[in-house]
């Protein structure tokens, strides 16, 4: 059993620090250097595409790895050479990985055995954990007669019975529908904070881990391209990569002006759009003189209508390339005059906004505020 | 346009007529003939039963009946404990792409016949063989040991080698079939490798475990190579009794008797004896599981194991006629039915 009960630090000290972790497999080089710091009581993401790493330092974490290189320490211990068996983790699996030869009770329990509580405290337990779980009346029944949703529960209350200071969860969603998978991830975060217990969460779902997390590592091929809470990684994304893999991101050429406003703001040119001024923070790797690239997200972009203007007269115009209705909202691709590539811009329907036609002109209101330069 | 029923009873026309003829129809013809008696040269056609009386009476072929239960008992322990090791290293420790390298290495003893495999044995196991020769050489013994041919010892080792193939194969595909994220997770819920294997891998193997015990005990009872080659007077089993019957006495019905109480017995012990082991499973768990529901466990089990053994000893003593123990051993298979009945299938996928 894990050695621990509850977490013992205050919120938001490290429970976990990573050290330049290594990973190889033969040849292949799947962990390059990971260092991190995941903090007490924190929902926890590491997000990438399939191939990144994420699960691989997740197993590493609960054990299941042995490392090539660096150090993780798990509540200021080092790991190395302990056991997942010996770690005050617990992991929910991809597969869930219910004993197919059990009671859903039985599953439940399975940790307890090494406990001291007495046969009839950990029936107690057990019921308890149902019960936050939502399962109160399905301790009796054979685990392989269970939905997958309710494996999910299940998989669930059996880790957390055993109070353990970092649940691990691996893809814990992906075998779900849509429907029920939106419904886990708000029990999800309802649990993590009822129970307070550090939440490290694998997911190659972007929208997933925006939902969900504190914080989210962005992974890919085995390092770590971003580590910020989801509205920074959203909103200032540090590279295109990660721009490109979180939600959607128009991208225009500009060029960095030389005169400079001063007071670290920046003067750009960019194409479709013309002249914008942007602050230093906008530019996650600096700016530099010349050619470059602007980032922006479609619903940083609206549609003009008849009559309406925009604030300083930021305004483009283009061509209606594509419509695409999707009842709530219309995502359009519009070729600004003087821009190489349609850019995407999402509208909200409402009532008395009309979709505009394929092939029509349309005018675009944009905000410097909203844009992303990349150098 | 025929029916779906008709077009699979059309397909497997072609078996069911084989298997009726070559199957069914001897079994019936062999029943009906234990059921007659041979006067000298001829059968004669009338019904008696008299030679199942005979056979449930005489000491002698009960004597051979409860030897061939006991080899086959032992083969069957000694194969089922030496491939459970085999089948679990080739499913966890072999590299996927040489599993079936391995499977296939396993088979090659099959290359051989088994009649030459069988004198090999001998040849092995032989007072001046490579056995008793390196012993000695290395000093471990002075003089040859003299219980490992001849006697029921090469018999139980014999076949032991002979059906290990039979007993990793279903073992391997049932440990194969263990989703390994379940022995992670076991290991994630704090269990050391040893608890992991005892909760979760051997229930999860132990349909395979069955598969293998049914398939090496059911054909060892009746073999009939193995101890007439290497099995000596003290190693003799009731196929050897039944080809004597036939072959030597000229006493087919007999031979015919002694074979189908051979089928019912090996088939009622096998009823019982899975009943018995979902009998006590069931009880371990009731008691609480764990150790102390394994004690409780194997204390009913081994109560009544010894009151079966007083039974059966003081058995020929209580039922003097053959009626007797068809009714013993009807009452114990109506038991065990009801076993079947009454309990559902436990964890242990039995």
């Amino acid at each position: 059993m894990s050695q621990t009960n509850g977490p013992t630090l205050a919120k938001g000290q490290p429970i976990i620090t990573l050290e330049g972790v290594q990973k190889y497999y033969g040849d292949y080089h799947a962990l390059r250097g990971i260092s991190a710091e995941i903090r007490a009581g924190e929902f926890f993401s590491l997000l990438g595409p399939s191939g990144c790493g994420k699960t691989t330092l997740l197993r590493a974490i609960a054990g299941f790895e042995d490392i090539s290189g660096g150090v993780i320490r798990l509540d200021g211990r080092d790991m190395e050479g302990v056991p997942p068996n010996r770690r005050p983790t617990n992991m929910v699996f991809q597969s869930y990985a219910i004993f197919p030869h059990m009671s859903v009770a039985e599953n439940v329990g399975f940790g307890l055995r090494r406990s001291s509580m007495s046969s009839d405290e950990k029936r107690r337990a057990v019921a308890e954990a149902l019960e936050m779980v939502g399962l109160g009346k399905f301790g009796a029944r054979a685990a392989h007669a269970l939905s997958g949703g309710q494996r999910q529960r299940v998989a669930l209350a059996r880790a957390l019975i055993l109070k353990p200071k970092v649940l691990l969860l691996d893809e814990p969603l992906s075998a779900l529908d849509k429907k029920m998978r939106e419904v886990m991830q708000v029990e999800l975060i309802k649990l993590q904070r009822e129970v307070g217990i550090t939440f490290i969460l694998v997911t190659h779902d972007q929208e997933e881990a925006l939902v969900m997390s504190d914080r989210i590592a962005v992974m890919f091929e085995g390092e770590i391209a971003q580590l910020d809470d989801p509205e920074t990684l959203y909103r200032r994304p540090n590279s295109r990569r990660v721009a490109e893999f979180i939600g959607m991101m128009n991208f225009l050429p500009a060029r960095v002006l030389p005169t400079g406003p001063g007071g670290g703001r920046i003067a750009l040119e960019v194409a479709g759009l013309g002249p914008a001024e942007i602050e230093a923070a906008q530019c996650p790797n600096g700016a530099n003189v010349g050619e470059a690239e602007i980032g922006v997200r479609p619903e940083s972009l609206t549609v003009l209508y008849e009559g309406q203007g925009a604030e300083g007269g930021r305004e483009a115009e283009g061509t209606v390339k594509e419509v695409v209705y999707y009842g709530d909202m219309t995502y359009y691709d519009i070729l600004l005059d003087g821009a190489p590539a349609p850019v995407r811009v999402s509208m909200r329907n409402m009532p008395g906004r009309r979709v505009l036609d394929y092939g029509a002109r349309a005018r675009l209101a944009w905000d410097p505020r909203a844009m992303v330069l990349f150098c | 346009m025929r029916s779906e029923a008709g077009k699979g009873l059309t397909l497997i026309s072609p078996t069911l007529v084989y298997a009726l003829l070559l199957l069914a129809a001897p079994l019936v013809s062999i029943v009906l003939l234990s059921f007659w008696t041979q006067n000298f040269l001829t059968i004669e056609r009338v019904f008696t039963t008299g030679n199942y009386a005979e056979a449930l009476t005489d000491p002698l072929y009960r004597e051979l009946m409860l030897r061939s239960l006991r080899i086959s008992g032992m083969v069957t322990l000694l194969t089922v404990a030496l491939a459970f090791p085999v089948a679990y290293y080739i499913s966890f420790h072999v590299r996927p792409d040489r599993k079936s390298l391995w499977l296939f290495l396993i088979t090659i003893p099959f290359w051989t016949s088994y009649l030459i495999r069988v004198f090999l044995w001998r040849v092995i196991l032989a007072y001046d063989g490579p056995v008793n020769s390196g012993l000695m050489a290395v000093g471990l013994i002075d003089e040859p040991l003299s219980w490992i041919l001849y006697n029921a010892n090469a018999v139980v080792i014999t076949l032991a080698h002979a059906f290990a193939p039979f007993a990793i194969l279903p073992i391997f595909v049932s440990l194969e079939k263990i989703d390994r994220s379940l022995l992670e997770a076991s290991r994630d819920l704090g269990e050391s490798k040893a608890m992991t294997f005892l909760r979760v891998t051997l229930p999860l193997a132990m349909p395979g475990v069955l598969a293998a015990v049914l398939i090496v005990f059911i054909p060892t009872v009746g073999d009939y190579v193995t101890p007439r080659l290497v099995g000596g007077s003290g190693g003799t089993m009731i196929a050897n009794m039944i080809y004597a019957q036939i072959f030597d006495l000229n006493d087919r019905p007999m031979g015919a008797t002694l074979a189908v109480l051979a089928m019912m017995i090996v088939a009622m012990v096998l009823l019982w004896g899975i009943s018995r082991l979902r009998f006590w499973l069931w009880l371990a768990d009731r008691a609480g599981g764990g150790v102390k529901g394994m004690a409780v466990a194997l204390a009913a089990a081994l109560a009544e194991i010894v009151a079966l053994r007083a039974l059966f000893v003081l058995g020929p003593a209580l039922l003097v006629a053959g009626a007797g123990v068809i009714v013993l051993l009807a009452l114990a298979t109506a038991g065990s039915i009801l076993i079947f009945l009454r309990l559902p299938k436990g964890r242990w996928g039995i």
